[in-house]
């Protein structure tokens, strides 16, 4: 790739970056509205996710960030070599990580029957409140696992083909951390204190 | 090398900070100090590992006009929100529209038949 090509990729992907950072805003607003409204249900359902492991998934995805930023920092030096394949796969890694720990993190959930429809069973008077929260949960964390498993496959793609646009890719990558750094406390968060 | 290295202990230590910050009852604080933490290290994130310190104006007018919109989003909907009675007690199961919705507060919110 010549250097206005890969200029173009590289503002392409911040501009793709500004319609995410709204799309998620949107979703994030529906959750701020809901939250608004039902303080105590949120504050409870809060209280039945799965804290160690969406703290242990954090950990994960700010990992693979340090290890994109890597791979990036060696396709920088002009001759990328063997120690960029190897921090493009340490982060696919992680992400893959990231989605089966998920995994394990819904399928709890479906055990304590928290997943919302007809499936959904909750004690209290604050039911209905409870399954909003859940129905929110299991949208922003569906839509990021998506960005996610997608995120893994251009990693996988930038460690196979040496012309892919590897800074565009990493990008990409750090985006969807960023949308879990705020997912993180707005899930696990709510209310752990008393 | 080195700066990578330093801007992910910042992260992992703010990641520590927040959840810690969490067990400690400060009322409406632990939502402002959640979300301030997570800005931080958005910022982190953005600067020095998505490389904006060092790019040029087009890439922060990206960012800034998908913050601008959000911004905008947030702003005019709680402006509405904000302008009606918030809710005080925790309120029962939900049956109908979010409360202060039709001018109706929850506590005499007639129950839906």
């Amino acid at each position: 790739m010549n250097e206005r090509a890969r200029g173009n990729s590289i503002l392409g992907m911040w501009i793709f970056i500004a319609t995410e950072i709204v799309f998620f805003g949107v979703l994030l607003l529906s959750y701020a509205i809901y939250r608004w409204a039902y303080p105590y249900g949120f504050a409870e359902a809060s209280g039945h996710t799965q804290l160690l492991k969406g703290t242990l998934n954090t950990a994960v995805l700010l990992t693979s960030s340090l290890t994109m930023a890597l791979a990036v920092r060696e396709a920088s030096t002009g001759r990328p070599g063997k120690a960029q394949s190897v921090w493009l796969l340490a982060t696919a890694a992680l992400g893959a990580a990231f989605l089966v720990i998920k995994g394990f993190e819904y399928r709890a959930e479906f055990a304590e029957h928290l997943v919302p429809g007809p499936g959904f069973v909750y004690p209290g008077p604050l039911r209905g409140q409870v399954e909003i929260f859940f129905k929110l949960y299991f949208t922003l964390t569906g839509i990021h696992a998506i960005h996610l498993t997608i995120g893994c496959l251009l990693v996988l793609w930038c460690a196979r083909a040496a012309r892919a646009p590897i800074e565009g890719v990493g990008l990409y990558w750090h985006f969807v951390d960023l949308v879990w750094i705020f997912l993180y406390p707005l899930i696990y968060l709510v209310k752990r204190c008393g | 090398m080195k700066a990578y290295l330093f801007v992910f202990a910042a992260l992992m230590a703010l990641l520590g900070a927040t959840l810690g910050l969490a067990f400690l009852d400060l009322g409406a604080l632990n939502l402002v100090a959640a979300l301030a933490i997570a800005a931080a290290k958005a910022a982190l994130v953005l600067l020095f590992f998505m490389h904006l310190r060092e790019s040029d104006g087009l890439a922060w007018i990206a960012v800034g006009a998908g913050l601008t919109w959000v911004a905008i989003l947030f702003g005019l909907t709680f402006v509405d929100y904000g302008s009606r009675p918030s809710p005080r007690a925790p309120v029962t199961e939900i049956v109908g529209p979010l409360p202060g919705a039709l001018g109706e507060s929850p506590s005499d919110a007639a129950p839906v038949k």
